[in-house]
C-alpha cells in the first residue's frame, strides 16, 4: 500500500478544482506517489531527442527522462549543465504516449516551476546537472508535479521524502558505465533499513529516536521505514547501468525499477540494448531469461566503462548535506 | 471448495498493491485462498481469477505477448475465468485504444471488452486527481476514486457502466469481466476487490457443479 505517513497537512501543490459538476483534488500525495508506484518494475530511459524517445517507447520503457546531454557527455563537456530545451521537451511530450520526466538543477526552484508548467509528468531534482543551491533542495510540497530525488544513503532518502519527494533513485556514478557505485548505495540503504527494522522489532523506542537523530530526519519517517522494512516511497536504481545483467542485478538487490542513462545511447546497439534491459528487468529473477537478454547485446558494442575511483567529477557527492 | 488462487499479472506496475488488496479482500470474505504473482503461461493455467494491475499498458502488453501469456489469458477469460483490470488493465482488456495526443496506438491488447478507450483522457500527471464516485453495485457509500493519467471509455458495445464521472464511463462490467479507469488498489477501500473475489467464488462453485 502507499504510505502516507507525515504528509504535509496543507501542501500548496494540492489544487481543489471543479471538473464540470464534480469536485476533484489534484496533486495530492496519493496521486503523486501513486504515479511513482505505476512505474514499478519498469525501466526509465534518459533521452535527448524525439528519435531516442521513440526507441525507448518501442523498447518498452515505462517513461523517458529528458535531458540536454547524457551524463557521459556532461562529463566530457564540462561547464554548467542545465535543464533541457523546453522545445525538445515539448516535441517529445507530443510524440510519445508514455510519461515524460525532465531533470532540473538541485535547489533551482525556477527551473522546476518552468518544467511544471511545461507539463512534464515528473521532475528529477538531479545531481547529474550542476547544483544551483549548495544549501537547499527544493521544497517539493509546493508542486503539483511529483518529484524524484537521488540518495546515497537512508538519511538522504528520508530527508528528500520529508521535502516532498515521491520517488527515490539511489545515486551511482552516471555516465561511467560502471555499476559499482549504484550497487554500493543500494546495499548501504538496505543495511541501514535492516538495522532500524531490528531496533523497531526489539521495541526500544529510545534507540529508534537516537537513530532518527543520527539520520537527521523526523522520527515518524524512521518509524514507518522500520515498520515497513523498506523505504516508504518507491526506490529505483540508477547510475552506471550498461548491460541487461546490470539491471537484473540491481532489481535482485531489492530495487523497484531502474533508470538507464548513457548505457543505452552511448552503446552502438541502442534499440536492441534498450529492449534487452527491459526484458532483464521484468524477468530479473530468472537467470535463463536474463541470459536471453544478454544474448541480444554484444559486449563489443557496450559503452566503455570508467574507473570511478579516478574521476575528476563525482556527481553522487553533489547536493546539500542535509 | 478448493483454495482460491487469484493471479496478479506481474510484469510491470503496482503489482504489490494489487496483491495486498486482493489478499485483504480474500481475508475479509473469510475465503481460503491467496493472491499470487503470475508471469508465465504455465502459471496462468493454474489460477481461478486474474487481476491486471495499473502501470504502463504499452509495456505490459508488449511483454505479456513476449512471454506467450497473452493467448492463454485470452482463452481462460473466454472460458469464463473472472478478470479485473485497473487503469492499464482496463486498456489491456479493451478492443480498441487511442491516445488523446498521438492518436491510434499500435499497442497489444487482449480484445476482451468491446469498448474503445481513450488513453490519458484527463491529461497528464498534473491533471491526475482524486474524486468521490458513486458505485451502486458495491453499496451507497462513496468510493475514493484515484485517477492517474487515467483513460475513459469512449464507446461501449457490450457490458454495462458501473460508474460514471461527468457522464463519462469510468468503470464497466461485462459478465465476469470488470474494468476500471481508476485505481481501487490504491484507495484502501476493499469493496470492489471483494466484489471481484465473489465473482471468482461463484465461478468456482459453478464449475464444481458442472
Amino acid at each position: 500500500m502507499i504510505s502516507l505517513v507525515s504528509t504535509e497537512l496543507q501542501p500548496k501543490g494540492v489544487k481543489l478544482e471543479r471538473m464540470e459538476t464534480v469536485p476533484v483534488r489534484k496533486g495530492t500525495t496519493l496521486v503523486k506517489r501513486g504515479f511513482a508506484h505505476m512505474q514499478k518494475h519498469g525501466v526509465i530511459m534518459d533521452v535527448t531527442n524525439v528519435e531516442q524517445a521513440q526507441i525507448a517507447e518501442d523498447a518498452g520503457a515505462v517513461a523517458v527522462m529528458v535531458l540536454d546531454k547524457l551524463p557521459y557527455d556532461v562529463r566530457k563537456a564540462g561547464g554548467v549543465a542545465r535543464t533541457a530545451s523546453i522545445r525538445v521537451i515539448e516535441q517529445i511530450r507530443d510524440h510519445i504516449t508514455i510519461p515524460i520526466m525532465a531533470k532540473c538543477r538541485i535547489g533551482h526552484l525556477y527551473e522546476a516551476k518552468v518544467l511544471e508548467v511545461s507539463g512534464v509528468d515528473m521532475i528529477d531534482e538531479s545531481e547529474v546537472l550542476t547544483p544551483a543551491d549548495e544549501e537547499h533542495h527544493i521544497w517539493k510540497w509546493d508542486f503539483t508535479t511529483p518529484f524524484v530525488n537521488g540518495a546515497k544513503n537512508l538519511g538522504e532518502a528520508l530527508r528528500r521524502m520529508e521535502e516532498g519527494a515521491s520517488m527515490i533513485r539511489t545515486k551511482g556514478e552516471p555516465g561511467t558505465g560502471n555499476v559499482a557505485e549504484a550497487v554500493k548505495h543500494i546495499r548501504l540503504v538496505n543495511d541501514e533499513i535492516r538495522k532500524i527494522k531490528s531496533i523497531h522489532e526489539s521495541g526500544d523506542i529510545q534507540e529508534l529516536v537516537k537513530a532518527a537523530r543520527e539520520l537527521k530526519v523526523s522520527f515518524a519517517y524512521v518509524e514507518e521505514t522500520a515498520r515497513l522494512g523498506r523505504l516508504p516511497i518507491v526506490n529505483f536504481a540508477a547510475g552506471g547501468i550498461a548491460t541487461p545483467a546490470d539491471a537484473a542485478f540491481l532489481m535482485n538487490l531489492g530495487c523497484d525499477g531502474v533508470f538507464v542513462g548513457s548505457g543505452i545511447f552511448k552503446a552502438e546497439d541502442p534499440a536492441e540494448r534498450a529492449r534487452a534491459v527491459v526484458i532483464a528487468t521484468t524477468y530479473h529473477d530468472d537467470p535463463k531469461q536474463v541470459m536471453e537478454a544478454q544474448k541480444m547485446v554484444d559486449e563489443k558494442k557496450s559503452m566503455l566503462g570508467m574507473d570511478t575511483t579516478k574521476l575528476d567529477l563525482r556527481m553522487q557527492e553533489r547536493g546539500s548535506e542535509v | 471448495m478448493k483454495d482460491i488462487r487469484i493471479g496478479i499479472l506481474s510484469i510491470q506496475g503496482d503489482i504489490e498493491e494489487s496483491l495486498s488488496m486482493t489478499n485483504r479482500a480474500l481475508n475479509e470474505l473469510a475465503s481460503k485462498g491467496t493472491a499470487v504473482p503470475v508471469k508465465y503461461a504455465e502459471e496462468i493455467a493454474n489460477i481461478d481469477g486474474l487481476v491486471l494491475p495499473g502501470g504502463e499498458s504499452t509495456v505490459i502488453g508488449t511483454l505479456a505477448n513476449l512471454s506467450g501469456a497473452t493467448h492463454l489469458i485470452k482463452d481462460r477469460i473466454q472460458d469464463g475465468m473472472p478478470v479485473m483490470g485497473t487503469c492499464a488493465g482496463m486498456i489491456m482488456l479493451a478492443k480498441r485504444a487511442y491516445d488523446r495526443v498521438v492518436g491510434e496506438t499500435k499497442q497489444q491488447l487482449l480484445h476482451i471488452l468491446d469498448i474503445t478507450v481513450e488513453r490519458n483522457a484527463f491529461g497528464r500527471q498534473n491533471d491526475s486527481f482524486e474524486a468521490e464516485l458513486n458505485i451502486p453495485l458495491i453499496g451507497k457509500e462513496h468510493f475514493a476514486g484515484v485517477f492517474i493519467r487515467a483513460p475513459i471509455v469512449k464507446e461501449m458495445r457490450n457490458g454495462e457502466a458501473i460508474t460514471t464521472l461527468n457522464n463519462k464511463v469510468v468503470a464497466v462490467k461485462h459478465g465476469s469481466v470488470i474494468a476500471t479507469a481508476f485505481h481501487p488498489e490504491l484507495s484502501g477501500d476493499t469493496r470492489l476487490h471483494k466484489y471481484f473475489v465473489q465473482l471468482v467464488i461463484d465461478y468456482l462453485n459453478t464449475n464444481a457443479i458442472s
